[in-house]
């Protein structure tokens, strides 16, 4: 093997875009699927995949090579029938000993370096004045709260939306991390790997996103009964877009005129507001319901039951009537009892609201 | 066999020989060995359907085969069942029947303990099962076999199921505590003569460590699940979710136990293989003295990565870069252990049993393994991988393809010695190679699914996911595997209705527990050889290649062994009747089960106490058996 330096490093290449396209022709590496790795979009998440990759090949290599040294052995060694002749009683070699201790420190250095420089790049984002949202994981669904920013028309003040995270484009923002109840993880793939969030503790993660689109998320860590179904959505906007939304986040959605729609609203303070917040509209209590999500903007939402099914008009009228059609375990009760007059006014107001 | 018995204590030692009771009182190494293997085989079916049921469950996108619930508590058992009550146990029985055998011991230093452990066992695993078929709804464990606070407070778990698991695994782990204590004990203490530490065959070396592991992890998880039993029984506030409580803590202690367990599950079955590939590649063990210390060494390291299972818990950068390293480092000692192995091969003449086969698939699934988790030691990249199904695939590989593989492979080795037949090769070459290709086919994909986005111990996922195919491959995959297991075990029945026909050396073996019948005598050795070189058996057949030992001194005077007892089988259950005491207490859906489980609990109490006072009190005990070639002294 006379290879050019080159040649030998196209070689290389060749090789392993070789299997680079194996693996995608087996659809694993498709960057279409929603939560690869594979497809990183943003600089947390490109800087994991960078190192995933380090650790794939090198992985990959040395599988490689023990793969072959036991082949060659197992087929260059194996007994001959009828051959009865006693090997040579070789007990060790301290050269080689010490060769494959060193060997394998090295290739460690080669990976050690760069992942405890990522470790502590990754720690805080590259700007000081960052987005900050305040994310409080349930039993099990997300809440988001929008740090430093207030919406006046709710008796706390706070900006909060449930199960889909919108975030300007190209702009670091920063997550502190809550749990109400049990432990959970917030996992956006093709932006940043995940974080648990912790009762009684406070972590922190950034993330941005490079293109706008809608970035798939899930729950990590197991939660309880319906941990595989708490999923959510991050959508990145360009910034005017984002500053649109998040301006109406911070006001109350104007009051619906349909007669039929205001029907729904008086139905949803005496059936649902107990549980749910919808800005600006006052419970029972006087105050806006926290133990379910937010549904300010829920006309305008892409899915319904965290994430589990697409939002529109016939999902959300099956998740109203019966939610365990969608999720074996969840905490909202059924309403199958209430009249289907009522029922489409309910509907009605709660598809208005698209802001 | 002339027996004389005597009995020095108030309560006489039972004799039967035959029969079940001959099993329930036996204090016999072997004979507990084999209690082990079946008791941990049957279990290891249990966790097999489960494993079944959960690839059913995930071989198409929102299936409805098993609900949320169901599949939760199935996964947990499965977890629970696997490590605690199949793999273990598993390697436990090649403990107790070999570790004798193999340093020239007439039994375990401490035989009632050894019973005890066994019978802890058996009723731990049955108390942790019988969630399944209790009264109540929701008895069955279902927040993971990690069990992470605040899941398993009353707050979030109101049912039976974190008791059946807390107080379950109490129960097992006394026995395997008491296991690790008796095999230190017997490895330094009564070894043959001549036999020093460096020249224990390697599965000795293995045991050793892992008895190590065993005595300095089980407390951290033992501590953890007493606490956890004190806020579920007695309100008491260690890990529910109140302000003043901290429930990282669980994590620490849960895995300050958990990483030492995956070596204790891997380091025998190192030591398995270590035994299999010089006997077939016809050569010594490659540099001994460094897989001795690389053993060592990776025992000593298991115990400083523990919060590797932790990274995305935010403990900084700082801390997660240390556990990245100690990580890193562990898989140097492993490396060259494969080496080792990979040059014992290298120059000899390796036959192609079933047992070498296994050995080889040892080496390939562990390296897969290794490698997956040298990947997951970067810290920041593992964020992506963690809690998905790259890591299930990783530690599949390690425990299939590396604990299992050598398992079989040691079934196949050490069964003529076991049960006095030679399984059949051909079947045992099938077997083999379904078992390969259907682990392979079912754990290999899961890698993919991973890195594609799958999470962990999810019941479920959507269409729009793209998990279909893989997940498919996978199910078809384990039931590729379930195949091959059944061809063992009709391997297993078949040999075991044959006549015996095993010699006492029918592989041409290196270590003394070939130099004895097969099976062998109760009494193991006639007489206790004098060790002179590390493969001594090998030495004496090949007298040009080493040192001649001195002939073994005959006994002067009868073999004194062990009295059976009751104890031990009393003992297990006594303390198993007080963790159904305290499980009841727990019970609040009725007054009425408050009194039976006091009750119980008062019942427990008596028959664990009777216990300890009989076992105190039987006497010493033991019968004499007159060995072949017993010189008469005076």
């Amino acid at each position: 093997m006379s290879l050019s330096k080159g040649s030998r490093r196209n070689l290389g290449l060749a090789l392993l875009s070789l299997v680079a396209t194996a693996l995608a022709g087996c659809g694993i590496t498709d960057p279409k699927l929603p939560q690869t790795v594979f497809d990183p979009k943003g600089p947390v998440a490109q800087m994991q995949y960078d190192l995933l990759n380090l650790t794939i090949w090198l992985a990959g290599g040395i599988g490689l090579v023990v793969s072959l040294v036991l082949l060659y052995v197992v087929l260059r060694f194996r007994a001959k029938p009828g051959d009865h002749e006693v090997p040579k009683q070789v007990h060790g070699h301290t050269g080689l000993e010490i060769l494959w201790t060193i060997i394998p420190i090295l290739i460690l250095v080669s990976v050690t370096v760069p992942s405890v420089k990522a470790a502590f790049t990754l720690d805080s984002p590259p700007v000081k004045e960052a987005l900050t949202v305040r994310v409080v994981a349930h039993q099990w669904w997300f809440e988001f709260e929008y740090m430093g920013l207030t919406n006046e028309s709710r008796s706390d003040k706070r900006v909060v939306t449930a199960n889909e995270m919108v975030i300007p484009v190209n702009q670091p923002v920063v997550l502190q991390l809550e749990s109400k109840d049990v432990i959970h993880s917030f996992w956006v793939p093709k932006l940043a790997g995940k974080v648990d969030l912790i009762p009684n503790r406070i972590n922190k993660m950034w993330l941005e996103a490079d293109e706008p689109g809608e970035y798939f998320g899930q729950c990590a860590e197991f939660c309880g009964s319906a941990h595989a179904k708490m999923r959510f959505r991050v959508i990145a906007l360009p910034q005017a877009e984002y500053d649109q939304w998040l301006a109406a986040r911070q006001t109350a959605p104007a009051s619906p005129a349909d007669p039929v729609a205001q029907k729904g609203q008086q139905l949803f303070v005496q059936s649902c507001a107990a549980c749910h917040a919808i800005d600006g509209v006052k419970n029972a209590q006087g105050q806006e319901g926290a133990i379910g999500p937010n549904l300010s903007n829920i006309g305008a939402r892409t899915t319904l039951a965290s994430g589990v099914v697409e939002n529109n008009e016939e999902n959300l009228r099956k998740w109203v009537r019966n939610p365990q059609t969608f999720k074996s375990t969840q905490k909202m009760p059924n309403h199958e009892a209430m009249p289907a007059a009522e029922f489409d006014a309910l509907i009605l107001y709660l598809r208005s609201l698209t802001k | 066999m002339a027996a004389v018995t005597r009995t020095f204590g108030f309560i006489p030692r039972p004799k039967m020989q035959t029969g079940i009771w001959s099993w329930v009182t036996t204090v016999d190494h072997k004979r507990i060995g084999i209690l082990y293997t079946f008791t941990a085989f049957f279990f290891f079916l249990v966790g097999g359907i489960e494993a079944g049921l959960m690839r059913w469950q995930l071989a198409k996108p929102d299936n409805t085969f098993l609900s949320a619930d169901t599949y939760n508590a199935v996964m947990t058992m499965h977890g629970t069942t696997m490590i605690f009550l199949a793999v273990m146990p598993l390697l436990a029985a090649f403990m107790n029947y070999l570790l004798p055998l193999m340093i020239g011991a007439r039994d375990v230093a401490f035989p009632r303990l050894n019973a005890f452990s066994y019978w802890s066992y058996l009723f731990g695993g049955i108390f942790i099962n019988s969630g399944w078929f209790w009264i109540s709804e929701r008895a069955v464990p279902d927040s993971g076999w990690f069990a992470y606070a605040p899941l398993t407070s009353t707050t979030f778990s109101a049912g039976l199921g974190p008791d059946f698991w807390s107080i379950g695994l109490v129960l097992l782990g006394i026995g395997t505590l008491v296991s690790g204590f008796n095999f230190l004990v017997t490895i330094l203490n009564m070894r043959a003569p001549g036999m020093t530490l460096m020249r224990m065959p390697m599965f000795v070396w293995t045991v050793l460590i892992t008895s190590v592991l065993i005595i300095f992890s089980f407390p951290a998880i033992t501590v953890a699940l007493l606490m956890l039993i004190f806020d579920r029984t007695f309100a008491a506030n260690f890990f529910n979710s109140s302000p003043a409580t901290n429930v990282v803590f669980w994590q620490h202690l849960f895995w300050t136990f958990g990483h030492p367990e995956v070596y204790i599950l891997v380091l025998p079955a190192m030591g398995i293989i270590s035994e299999i590939i010089p006997t077939f590649a016809k050569k010594p063990l490659f540099g001994y003295p460094v897989m001795v210390f690389s053993v060592a060494v990776i025992g000593f390291l298991g115990f400083t990565v523990w919060s590797h299972h932790m990274f995305t818990v935010g403990m900084g950068p700082v801390v997660n870069s240390i556990f990245a390293l100690t990580t890193m480092a562990i898989s140097v000692p492993t490396g060259v252990k494969i080496f080792n192995w990979l040059s014992s091969m290298y120059g000899g003449k390796v036959r192609f049993t079933t047992p070498m086969l296994y050995a080889i698939g040892f080496i390939c699934g562990f390296t897969i393994g290794g490698l997956s988790g040298f990947m997951h030691a970067a810290a920041p990249s593992d964020a992506q991988q963690h809690d998905t199904y790259f890591v299930v695939a990783h530690f599949h590989y390690v425990i299939i393809g590396g604990s299992l593989m050598a398992l079989l492979g040691g079934f196949y080795y050490w069964f003529p010695k076991m049960f006095g037949r030679m399984l059949n090769e051909k079947l045992g070459k099938w077997n083999f190679w379904v078992v390969f290709i259907g682990f392979n086919l079912f754990a290999f994909p899961f890698h993919f699914l991973g890195l594609m986005g799958m999470p962990r111990r999810v019941y479920t996922y959507g269409a729009e996911m793209g998990l279909g195919f893989w997940n498919l491959v996978a199910t078809s995959g384990v039931f590729v595997l379930g195949a091959g297991l059944l061809l063992f075990m009709l391997n297993v029945y078949i040999t075991l209705k044959k006549p015996m026909n095993a010699t006492a050396d029918p592989w041409d073996a290196r270590t003394i527990e070939w130099s004895i019948p097969s099976p062998p005598p109760e009494h193991n050795f006639d007489q206790i050889p004098v060790v002179v070189a590390r493969d001594h058996l090998w030495n004496e057949k090949h007298p040009e290649h080493g040192v001649r030992a001195p002939k073994p001194v005959p006994e002067r005077y009868s073999i004194h062994m062990p009295g059976q007892s009751w104890m031990p089988a009393l003992l297990g259950l006594g303390t198993t009747v007080l963790g159904y005491g305290v499980l009841l207490l727990n019970d609040t859906t009725e007054e009425s089960t408050k009194s039976v489980g006091l009750f119980l609990f008062v019942l427990g109490l008596l028959l664990t106490l009777s216990a300890i006072f009989g076992w105190a009190f039987e006497g010493d005990g033991g019968h004499l058996v007159e060995a072949e070639g017993k010189h008469y002294g005076t």
